[in-house]
């Protein structure tokens, strides 16, 4: 039998189909110490199943699957509400430094001061960014974060014998972590409308807010990548029916030195560094989601929090502190990126950031918008919801444009995002890449358009070069299978 | 002649930022703009533009001297320390091979794979850990990967609740109090009531959604899982352990116990510790449990040309979708830390964990064994009977924050103050990473403020 060369063939065997018995990849010290005697055999368990390859076959598997994938190193990746900017390398080098990456979350104080000086600064510079000078860099996500934020709600109404507030009014576009996050915190959750031009309905939003109103939550700049020219009347009608706003802040990429919003009247917000802040996405995760708010609402943050104080640098809980949210100190390492990145662009770089991010945005809108539909037809800030629905009528869903988009080398927008906006394709090119990138992106839109026309099926069967075609999700869920075993390898 | 001043750059760009002042300009004016104000329209003018107290930006040799000297100020293996602490973050050994895939920018670069046909690598990883997980922990079934140990301990509580319909979680007082503390925060405003088990019980009230087991416990010691397991049956109620996963290269299975749901704090596979983070929690059950259980799970199917692929699946228990009525708010699977996971299984295999939990319950054992035979000093773990892993508690002859601070200028950081839990307790840990040379310097050293205290 004669073997077919093709050198773009992938072996997708999983680890434990290649395993050979005997080889290793990794050999531990002899022991230095005199034997022990062992517990009781009745504790100890037979072999763990793991894989037995030799170490260049460790290399060349992930090395291999790594190849897989498109990622901002290797592709134009404008996926909306995510902030796919690129990843400076010296971050990472630098949260790898020795003293950095070896040191003991419980370690005394005076032993990690560098640590902790770090932590307050970079603190204190998002608490600057955001006018929002209470900060806890505790939340592992932005999810946590949000959930921080409204421990933080809850306990304000608490401390003010005000706990009848069990409501948390969420616009129809907020992304799925702010219901889901209200629900977590007990908060039953009310939901506002969107008016036809993207913005909260300001009269909808009247007849919610009440004596019931722990907190309201918006995205600023919203899912549609709208700044809300109505938020200080928004913030105002809420303050005045006694409940609290919170800013979501995935979005915060677009605000950079040109608007803070604890002067919008925003009272808590969080921020995702894996976002705004550079820090990288680890293909979903790890994440690092900072909690900001109010002076007055300090005392009441998770712990821990970095403080300065005469005799040093040290790790402590505010007063009323909601608790513990994680096992330690937050993704310590993530925060030293985002620190590595607000010290390389300062002042001046933050505000290029926003400007750029917005301006991108707003040229692809401007190429776009007579073939593609926009969720709302005026200046968007960091990214631009387009509909497919013209497209839809011809045949060819928002789903279908994503995949084709694929076969170009350039990831997919945030598709089916927001709920409120039918086939909505969220593109949100980032501060990161040039005019010819989004040249080149919008000359393969225009030119997908035109391919509803002319070859339909390229765009119906795409991707048609990448490691698969599209997959059957369907059964994927209805027979489950999510592991290797000996029988199904 | 050719001037003398030098024409260097005189470009404003920041290196992170490619767009020109000629491109911005041309990119406005095909907006329809004539400035950047032009699209701000929207923020309100009195607030836009504020005053911002920030640094300037550093070149990026700058930023590593800035680094450089941060680092310096912390006390670390790299300064010449030893350390014994443990208790949730424990020192290992990270091979070549996690480090230098961790270079992969293809991986670090990606984000959540939600267009799979761009993300099999991610996707095929995601696997790969699941299967890990499962193998080591001994369940049917895991999911991606939690924020961290604490969180994935708090979810597998509130999991046992929607499952069991209860809302009594019992947790066994031997464990870390950031287990009960992190649910505590997680659960607080779901009426969930906390109750305390002493890992001696012989009786649970009947209405427990679960019981709580963190073993090796807090104190180091193996919890007796499988009768707990029963007794938590006998009453309806699940039985949910924390494991160090360590320990399971070396002692049995919670998956041949029969218990439902099993947690772990990933970092001893192969993370850094990093002063806390980022971390990944393990997250396992029983299959009959798999749609009540929170975050991302990968799963295989194959693709229109009948190719094997990967996927995310059983998205309908997430909040994306399912909104306030999801399992969970998580919206991650700390992806990267679970590849830096999978990479450190794959390359110890099946020798090398074996091997490692071995060396480091001999390394613990003797430093235990030479602690205990100091005058005014004892091994209470040892003295009680129990089987030990990584950690053991020494009674010190006085206060352990005193003997920690002379430890500390020995460039000894000693093992855990935990004088709150134990009179006069410490918290040792000791793992492959301690060499015989630097456990006989902290007996020496404990041995020598031990007769002065």
């Amino acid at each position: 039998m004669s073997i077919t060369a093709n050198a773009g063939d992938i072996d997708r065997r999983l680890l434990m189909d290649r395993s050979v018995s005997g080889r290793k990849a990794f050999t531990l010290p002899e022991s230095d110490v005199p034997v022990q005697r062992m517990p009781d055999s009745s504790f100890l368990r037979d072999d763990v199943e793991l894989p037995e390859v030799s170490q260049l076959e460790v290399i060349r598997y992930f090395s291999v699957l790594s190849q897989l994938n498109f990622s901002i190193d290797t592709n134009f990746y404008p996926l909306g509400s995510c902030t796919m900017k690129y990843n400076p390398k010296i971050n990472d080098e630098l949260a790898n430094l020795p003293g950095l990456a070896d040191i003991h979350p419980l370690q005394p104080d005076e032993t990690v001061q560098g640590a902790i000086r770090l932590l307050k600064d970079l603190q204190d510079d998002l608490g600057e960014i955001t006018g929002l000078p209470g900060v806890s860099l505790a939340p592992l996500a932005g999810a946590q974060g949000e959930y921080a934020g409204l421990l933080i709600a809850r306990a304000y109404h608490e401390a003010r014998d005000d706990s009848a507030r069990t409501v948390a009014i969420v616009p129809d576009s907020a992304h799925g972590t702010n219901p889901a996050s209200a629900a977590m915190a007990g908060l039953e959750v009310v939901t506002v409308r969107s008016d036809d031009q993207g913005n909260v309905d300001v009269e909808n939003l009247r007849e919610l807010a009440n004596e019931n109103t722990a907190v309201f939550m918006i995205t600023i700049p919203s899912t549609l990548g709208l700044f809300e020219p109505n938020i200080l009347e928004i913030n105002k009608i809420v303050h005045d029916s006694g409940g609290l706003v919170y800013a979501d802040g995935a979005n915060l990429n677009a605000l950079l030195g040109l608007v803070k919003l604890g002067d919008l009247g925003v009272d808590i917000c969080h921020s995702n560094l894996h976002k705004t802040f550079s820090t990288p996405h680890g293909g979903g995760g790890p994440g690092s989601g900072p909690v900001m708010v109010t002076d007055e609402l300090a005392k009441f943050l998770p712990k821990p929090v970095a403080m300065k104080t005469d005799a040093g640098y040290v790790m402590a809980t505010p007063e009323n502190s909601v608790g513990a949210i994680n096992g330690f100190h937050g993704s310590f390492s993530i925060a030293a990126r985002a620190y590595a990145y607000i010290k390389a662009l300062g002042l001046e770089g933050l505000q290029s950031v926003s400007e750029n991010a917005i301006i991108s945005a707003n040229y692809i809108q401007a190429k776009l918008r007579d073939k593609y539909d926009l969720a709302a037809d005026r200046y968007c800030m960091h990214e631009t919801v387009l509909s497919a629905t013209k497209q839809k009528k011809r045949g060819i869903a928002g789903l279908d444009i994503a995949k084709r988009l694929l076969d170009f080398g350039i990831h997919a927008p945030t598709m089916y995002f927001p709920m409120i906006v039918d086939e909505a394709l969220m593109v949100e090119p980032t501060e990161s890449e040039s005019k010819e990138t989004l040249d080149h992106f919008i000359a393969v839109m225009r030119q997908i358009d035109d391919e509803i026309d002319s070859s339909p099926e390229l765009i119906l069967e795409a991707p048609h070069d990448l490691p698969v075609t599209r997959l059957d999700e369907a059964t994927a869920a209805r027979k489950p299978v999510l592991r290797w075993t000996a029988e199904s390898g | 002649m050719a001037s003398l001043v030098p024409s260097g750059n005189t470009s404003t760009n920041h290196p992170y930022i490619p767009s020109t002042d000629l491109e911005r300009q041309e990119m406005l004016g095909v907006i329809g703009v004539d400035s950047l104000d032009g699209l701000l329209g929207d923020i309100p003018v009195e607030h836009r533009h504020p005053d911002l107290n920030l640094d300037v930006g550093l070149a990026e040799q700058e930023l590593s001297t800035l680094f450089g000297s941060i680092a310096a100020e912390n006390a670390s293996s790299s300064s010449g320390h030893i350390s014994f602490l443990g208790a949730g973050s424990y020192s290992h050994y990270i091979p070549s091979t996690v480090r230098s895939i961790m270079q992969r920018g293809e991986f670090v670069t990606a984000y959540t794979p939600y267009q799979p046909e761009a993300a099999q690598g991610t996707l095929q990883v995601g696997f790969e850990f699941q299967t890990v997980i499962c193998q080591l922990t001994g369940m049917e079934v895991a999911n991606a990967g939690m924020y961290d140990g604490p969180t994935a301990f708090a979810e597998a509580c509130l999991m046992a609740a929607r499952v069991t319909k209860r809302t009594k979680v019992g947790v066994l007082s031997s464990a870390d109090s950031r287990l009960p503390d992190t649910l505590l925060a997680y659960s607080k405003y779901q009426g969930i009531e906390i109750v305390g088990i002493t890992p001696d019980a012989t009786e649970i009230p009947d209405d427990l959604a679960c019981i709580g087991i963190q073993s090796p416990n807090f104190f180091g010691e193996i919890e007796d899982v499988e009768r707990l397991t029963k007794l938590a049956h006998d009453n309806g109620a699940l039985s949910v352990v924390h494991v160090n996963p360590t320990a399971l290269g070396m002692f049995k299975a919670p998956g041949e116990l029969d218990v439902d749901i099993v947690t772990a704090e990933g970092q001893p596979l192969g993370v850094p510790m990093a002063f806390g983070g980022p971390y990944v929690g393990l997250f396992a059950c029983k299959k009959a449990h798999i749609r009540q259980m929170p975050g991302r799970i990968i799963g295989r199917t194959t693709d229109t040309k009948g190719r094997t692929g990967y996927a995310l699946t059983l998205q309908t228990r997430e909040q994306h979708i399912r909104r306030e009525r999801a399992t969970s708010n998580i919206c991650t699977s700390t992806q990267l830390i679970g590849l830096m996971v999978t990479v450190y299984t794959a390359t110890l295999g099946k020798q090398g964990i074996k091997d490692l939990a071995n060396l480091c319950y001999q390394k613990a054992h003797y430093a235990a064994s030479e602690i205990d035979k100091l005058n005014g000093f004892s091994v209470e773990t040892m003295s009680a009977g129990g089987t030990f892993f990584h950690e053991f508690v020494v009674k010190c002859p006085g206060s352990p924050a005193k003997i920690n601070a002379a430890l500390l200028s020995n460039k000894i950081i000693g093992g855990l103050d935990i004088s709150d839990r134990f009179e006069n307790g410490m918290l040792v840990c000791v793992t492959e990473t301690s060499s015989k040379a630097d456990i006989d310097k902290f007996v020496k050293a404990l041995s020598e403020i031990g007769a002065s205290a």
